[in-house]
């Protein structure tokens, strides 16, 4: 069988296919969309959605935290029952914590950050007409719809939501009548999540292999935009992880409903004796972080993916260590799978096992310090174009330090023994992987709304005002987060009036959350400014930022196949800025970018990135 | 396949507008979804080392688990499962000549082909459902103790198995099964086991030829067996007779390795029944003549592959649940 013979066959039928289009109904063009431009909007949309959940559920529990015990209206309009009087139930502060950390992690940073921008970018800034298969791709996202409705669903069931965590370790989550949140609600979560894993599988299948097969003439591997090497192997870490995840999940519902002991051994419940034996809790957790710690790289590569690209187009410079960039991604990516046991140090384990974790976690160190002096380095001497998108991937780097250094200290099995389960790991995690990815999504839809929504643009001076306010309550809140945590206050905990040593810290957690209520506030003028930009928004120019890749050179209304005429062909990285000739002179005169369908000029040479 | 057609660079194989690893992308699709199933099931078998080596002195051992043959009676470790095993790697074989004769465009030999294929498969996943049967109702039957051990017994003079009926009194007993038929109001209740425990400790005392044998294993790789004396002072602690297998509790001994055995076989039977599913259509497709229309047999190489992982997973199940 002649493959090649074959490929030209496929290829003529997609250009035609460009050509003539068939006529789309509502329901085809809006909703069972198989163009990647669509299902990246329905992914972003739904993610937002998601994230509004997600966050203010983190507003009501941080007001629970600042102001234990007091009655407020607001609790008892949202929660109903939960808040008899207006003071919140302890049982649902815990399904609050828990729900908060599996919607922003899973549905918004996991599903709404990589499912957004993979979906709309990898086929634009390859030079591919679509995604490898739209229909796979259609199947994903309404597969994330459905998991996303069930967990929304299973914050209204009687007795109310899954409540033992987003890590949802047993015995906890596998005994329905540990607590009220282990019964409806947490089978929900487990049926939510399942959904959502094979939702994440069919989406990293199709990114990987649009990645391998589609990029167009001239676009090798080394001169795929930084985005598309990270989208490619947050996918590749994906399909690695999520299914132990899955292993993990359905032995946990063999437990639950089916009487198995895989997790559960001599438990004694109101004076009952259950039946399980033999079975290890640990066993779970390892299974568990095995997705856990490469997920924690699954949420934060794309954003790291996303920053690099718009910082070089934004510094008007080439992105400093290109080879380097795309070797401390696989560095991360390999060493993720094999670090996992850092969450476990105060489980039991082995002091000798556990040093071994620390030592491949402490190298995690070294491919994040060479991405963050990369970036640094990238800004340097660079024309700064400070518009929004540049501001959050500024941000996102000093969040990703900031939150880094306290990495270092977690990861290491000693240190880390004092401060396990206080707030200073909540510290760390929030500003280095959920802000930080915020940061990444928020960059990345400032700088591609006018691919997404047909040439309009965001306002710019609202998007000041959110970046300003929200970099400044992000710090506040996790900032003095540290402190607490050092302090020995427990995480999840409902509340710590009990203990004496706790109440000078009663005024640092209302000064958090006065933070948290601001930047809550801050949100919604991104929400207000995206929902008026898709209506009202201004047109912008074909490459409003000037850029290099090849996104801009689709059409800007949208159309199936991204590109009216046959896909152009590349000839040159990503990062021609500010390039120049022997003499000094631009490339292009006049021109401060090459855009990589420009061929070589005379006498030019290739940059040896 | 024909890589070597192009004499190009190797920077020009990776240069993009073309499939750097001659493959399409449905194939490609494939390969990535298998390395994520093969993670799967690596959780569930790693999970079942973790468990088995935490039980390693008294885990039950296979070669006197799984003794029997359909039709035959009598002692016969592994055979059966060595035959399922068989025909599962014949089922691959065919797959492989008929993913052969799909190249040569040879429609009658691919449907003669994947007809075995299905076959092979339908075998596999019947035997399995065999097993299962076997496995769930058990042969000898065991008492359970306070803690949760699990009894079986033996006899003194030829060191051979003792069933509980063999040496079991018979109490007469009120106690009967509640079902519909006896009452309009009855309590659903479990299966009760043919003897109480009462019936198997005085059986026991009665017949001075059966031993108590322990899930404990001795350092010759056999299970210990309790003296006289002891096996007196242990049935004791006994509370319950088991009979076969459930998830719950089962007699053959630590209930992990139940729990573990009906999960991944069972996970893995899912996967063979989807398979033979799957073959099932294609096999269709292929008589209809889908593919010759097409030009080419690609779906059928795609669910060889699929079904090569299955036969590749089985053998990893076979090796640690049956072998070692």
């Amino acid at each position: 069988m002649s493959v090649t013979a074959h490929a030209h066959v496929e290829d003529h039928a997609h250009d035609d296919h460009a050509h003539h289009h068939h006529k789309e109904t509502f329901v085809t063009k809006y909703i069972f969309s198989q163009d990647h431009k669509m299902i990246a909007k329905q992914y972003l949309i739904t993610g937002l959605i998601m994230g509004f959940i997600g966050i203010a559920m983190s507003l009501l529990f941080r007001m629970q935290l600042a102001w234990p015990g007091e009655s407020f209206p607001i609790f008892e309009a949202v929660l109903g029952k939960w808040a008899p009087d207006g003071v919140m139930d302890a049982d649902m502060y815990l399904a609050l914590v828990t729900i908060h950390g599996t919607i922003m992690v899973f549905f918004v940073l996991t599903a709404g950050l990589s499912g957004t921008f993979s979906n709309l970018l990898i086929p634009l800034q390859i030079g591919a007409r679509d995604m490898a298969s739209g229909f796979l791709n259609m199947l994903s996202y309404w597969m994330f719809f459905t998991s996303s409705v069930i967990m929304v669903i299973s914050l209204f069931v009687e007795a109310g939501p899954a409540a033992a965590g987003w890590t949802i370790y047993p015995p906890l989550s596998a005994l329905p009548m540990a607590q009220p949140g282990s019964g409806m609600g947490m089978t929900l979560w487990l049926v939510s999540m399942a959904i959502f894993i094979a939702s994440s599988l069919l989406g990293s299948l199709n990114y990987i292999v649009t990645v391998l097969n589609l990029r167009t003439k001239g676009m090798s591997m080394t001169r795929l935009p930084l985005t598309i090497w990270a989208f490619f192997i947050t996918a590749i870490i994906g399909v690695i992880s999520f299914p132990v995840l899955l292993s993990a999940a359905l032995l946990l519902i063999m437990d639950r409903s089916f009487g198995t002991s895989f997790f559960l051994s001599d438990i004694f419940i109101q004076g009952e004796v259950l039946h399980y034996q033999g079975g290890s809790p640990v066993l779970y957790e390892h299974l568990f972080w095995f997705l856990g710690h490469p997920e924690v790289y699954i949420v934060l590569l794309p954003a790291l993916g996303i920053t690099s690209e718009v910082m070089s187009t934004n510094a008007r410079k080439p992105i400093f260590g290109y080879r380097a960039m795309v070797a401390s991604i696989m560095a991360i990516a390999f060493l993720s799978t094999i670090v996992w046991g850092h969450h476990m140090f105060i489980s039991g384990m082995n002091p000798f096992l556990g040093s071994v974790f620390t030592f491949t976690t402490l190298l995690i160190a070294i491919p994040s310090a060479v991405k963050a002096f990369n970036y640094i380095t990238t800004l340097w001497k660079g024309n700064l174009q400070l518009n929004p998108a540049m501001l959050f991937s500024i941000g996102l780097v000093s969040t990703f330090i900031t939150g880094g250094l306290t990495g270092i200290i977690l990861g290491d099995s000693t240190l880390d023994i004092n401060v396990h389960d206080t707030y200073f790991v909540v510290a760390h995690f929030h500003l280095v992987m959920g802000i930080s990815a915020l940061y990444g999504l928020f960059a990345g839809v400032y700088h591609w709304f006018p691919k997404m929504f047909e040439g309009k643009m965001m306002n710019k001076n609202l998007g000041y005002v959110h970046f300003w306010v929200t970099a400044v309550c992000a710090y506040g809140v996790f900032f003095p987060m540290h402190f607490v945590g050092m302090a020995g206050v427990p995480r999840r905990y409902y509340q710590n009036t009990a203990f004496p040593m706790f109440d000078e810290l009663t005024d640092v957690q209302v000064l958090m959350t006065v933070f948290a209520l601001i930047a809550g506030l801050a949100q919604l003028v991104f929400l207000y400014n995206f929902i008026s930009s898709i209506f009202y928004g201004k047109k912008g120019p074909k490459n409003p930022w000037k850029s290099n890749t090849l996104e801009w050179t689709a059409e800007v209304k949208h159309i199936h196949g991204n590109w009216d005429g046959p896909i152009p062909e590349v000839h040159r990285w990503a990062y021609d800025y500010s390039k120049v000739d022997e003499n000094g002179e631009y490339i292009i005169p006049g021109q401060d970018f090459v855009p990589q369908t420009v061929p070589l000029q005379k006498d030019e040479e290739e940059l040896n990135h | 396949m024909d890589s070597t057609v192009t004499s190009a660079s190797e920077e020009n194989v990776w240069g993009g507008g073309n499939r750097p690893l001659g493959a399409s992308y449905g194939k490609l699709m494939m390969w990535f979804f298998l390395v994520s199933d093969a993670l799967t099931f690596s959780g569930f078998l790693a999970a079942y080392g973790f468990s088995r080596f935490k039980f390693i002195e008294t885990w039950p051992i296979a070669d006197e688990v799984f003794t029997h043959v359909p039709f035959f009676h009598g002692n016969f470790p592994m055979y059966y499962v060595a035959f399922m095993t068989f025909i599962l790697i014949m089922s691959s074989v065919t797959m492989v000549l008929a993913v052969d004769a799909g190249h040569r465009m040879k429609k009658n030999a691919v449907i003669w082909y994947m007809f075995l294929t299905i076959i092979g498969g339908a075998i596999f996943v019947g035997s399995q459902a065999w097993e299962w049967a076997t496995f769930i109702k058990g042969d000898y039957g065991a008492i359970e103790t306070r803690g949760g051990r699990i009894l079986q017994f033996v006899s003194a003079e030829t060191g051979e198995r003792l069933a509980l009926s063999e040496f079991a009194e018979t109490i007469p007993d009120e106690r009967e099964k509640l079902t519909r038929n006896e009452g309009v109001w009855f309590m659903s209740e479990g299966y009760l086991p043919s003897y109480t425990v009462t019936e198997v400790i005085e059986g026991l005392k009665a017949n001075t030829d059966v031993l108590i044998r322990t899930e404990q294993i001795s350092e010759e790789g056999e299970k210990v067996v309790l003296d006289r004396n002891a096996s007196l002072e242990k049935i004791k602690d006994g509370t319950l007779v088991v009979e076969g297998a459930n998830l719950i509790r089962n007699e053959y001994g630590s209930r992990l390795f139940a729990d573990f055995f009906f999960f991944i076989t069972g996970f893995h039977g899912f996967h063979v029944f989807s398979g033979v599913v799957i073959n099932i259509i294609i096999f269709f497709n292929v008589i209809l003549g889908t593919y010759e229309r097409r030009g080419h047999y690609e779906m059928v190489e795609k669910v060889g592959l699929y079904w090569h992982f299955v036969d590749l997973v089985w053998v990893f199940v076979f090796t640690f649940f049956y072998l070692v």
